[in-house]
């Protein structure tokens, strides 16, 4: 639909009237959120966002496609009202209706002014094509970047919760915390055998005292990680193993053959220094004393 | 000792040990193995330590090979331990299936020369 300039011309007389009636039908529906967001910068913010309108408007953009190059600064402003938001918590649904409420604004500021009702309804459908497309614009945006949050926190989350520790010269431990699917299992196993290498480990403890359930498959992955270590000639001991993951394991009828398994950290890391051939002795505190009063 | 096995095959400490590289072929595998086992027979070795650093694959022929060379070094009176597997090759042979139960494995040479000396001969199973 061609842009007769009614918009155009709209935005330029009346900006102040229509970017006031914009913020005031935002408070009314709620979305003001000026709880997380001060009142000015809002302000600010529309304002911003209806320059970059009229000037897309004056570039000839009427109702296209928001990629068009007459959109760009639209495109850019509406980019950076939507991360602002986001990080600041507010909801999707608030987001589309800041966009959604742009439209009373505009329809009343028309329906105020003097133009013939077939002019009138011809700018108020465009008005409405131009604000539906701004708000899917602005959607899509707020989706990618709570999906790059998303995406972010999970790789966090992954680095926090499988990092392999050094618990000894020549032991390593991997703490295993919540649920261990697939992927996660790979990196851990990943982890883990590089791990070997660059510590030049003997034992490695896998603990899984943190991990709820132990299924069938959970079981699989702990196999192949236990396989895999021994293959690179280290020693694997499991410990964190429970009553119930015992009962558990036993009943699944999964076949746990060459695989060291302890209860506790303790007596994995017991089973470690036997395995290197290392002991820990109580110190001879009455030794130590005398050869400290003969030295002095 | 006609045809060049393409590998450097050095004896320390009564430990033959060979660095194993990833172009050689069926053939010269078979020769390598060949040659291991005179060194191991000519020297008396009590252990045969065979590097694995250099290669990024391990099919399931290498690792027949491997099992063989330990079953036939055993016979020799001899310990062989594979060293130096790259991660990616431990997780590929699990995902085969393959354990190599029957080779003994140790992260490098220096572990290997060391377990070694502190129990050779014979060794019927892994641990």
């Amino acid at each position: 639909m061609r842009d007769e300039g009614g918009l155009t011309r709209l935005l330029t007389a009346s900006f102040d009237d229509i970017a006031t009636r914009w913020i005031d039908e935002q408070t009314a529906e709620g979305v003001g959120r000026a709880d997380l967001i001060p009142v000015d910068e809002t302000r600010a913010q529309s304002r911003e966002l209806l320059s970059a309108l009229l000037r897309a408007m004056e570039a000839g953009g009427g109702d296209g496609p928001m990629a068009d190059v007459a959109f760009d600064e639209v495109r850019d402003v509406l980019a950076r009202i939507a991360e602002a938001r986001i990080d600041r918590g507010v909801t999707p649904t608030e987001m589309a209706w800041f966009m959604h409420s742009l439209k009373p604004a505009l329809f009343a500021t028309i329906r105020s002014g003097d133009a013939p009702i077939e002019a009138a309804l011809d700018e108020v459908m465009m008005a409405g094509r131009v604000v539906d497309r701004m708000a899917i614009h602005a959607m899509d945006s707020y989706v990618e970047k709570r999906e790059t949050v998303i995406e972010r926190q999970r790789a966090e989350m992954n680095e926090v919760s499988a990092p392999v520790v050094k618990l000894w010269d020549r032991i390593v431990t991997v703490p295993l915390i919540g649920t261990l699917d697939s992927w996660r299992a790979q990196t851990v196993m990943e982890n883990l055998l590089e791990a070997i290498v660059a510590r030049e480990a003997e034992v490695a403890i896998i603990d899984i005292t943190g991990v709820g359930t132990v299924d069938t498959m959970v079981a699989q992955h702990l196999l192949k990680t236990a396989a895999a270590v021994r293959l690179m000639g280290a020693e694997c001991v499991i410990c964190g193993v429970s009553p119930k993951i015992a009962q558990t394991v036993v009943h699944l009828g999964v076949d746990l053959p060459n695989v060291v398994t302890r209860i506790d950290l303790e007596s994995g890391l017991d089973y470690a220094f036997r395995k290197i051939g290392l002991k820990v002795v109580e110190r001879d505190r009455d030794r130590e004393r005398q050869r400290a009063l003969r030295r002095s | 000792m006609a045809e060049p096995i393409g590998a450097a095959i050095v004896t320390i400490d009564g430990c033959v040990t060979v660095a194993v590289r990833d172009d050689l072929d069926d053939q010269a595998v078979l020769r390598l193995q060949d040659r291991l086992m005179e060194e191991v027979a000519r020297r008396s070795a009590k252990g045969v330590i065979i590097d694995i650093s250099g290669l990024e694959v391990v099919d399931t022929f290498a690792g027949r090979m491997l099992g063989a060379m330990a079953e036939m070094s055993r016979l020799l009176d001899a310990r062989t331990i594979v060293v130096g597997m790259r991660p990616a090759v431990a997780m590929t042979l699990v995902d085969l299936g393959m354990t190599l139960d029957e080779v003994e494995t140790a992260l490098n040479a220096d572990k290997a020369m060391a377990l070694i000396a502190d129990e050779p001969g014979l060794r019927s199973h892994r641990r």
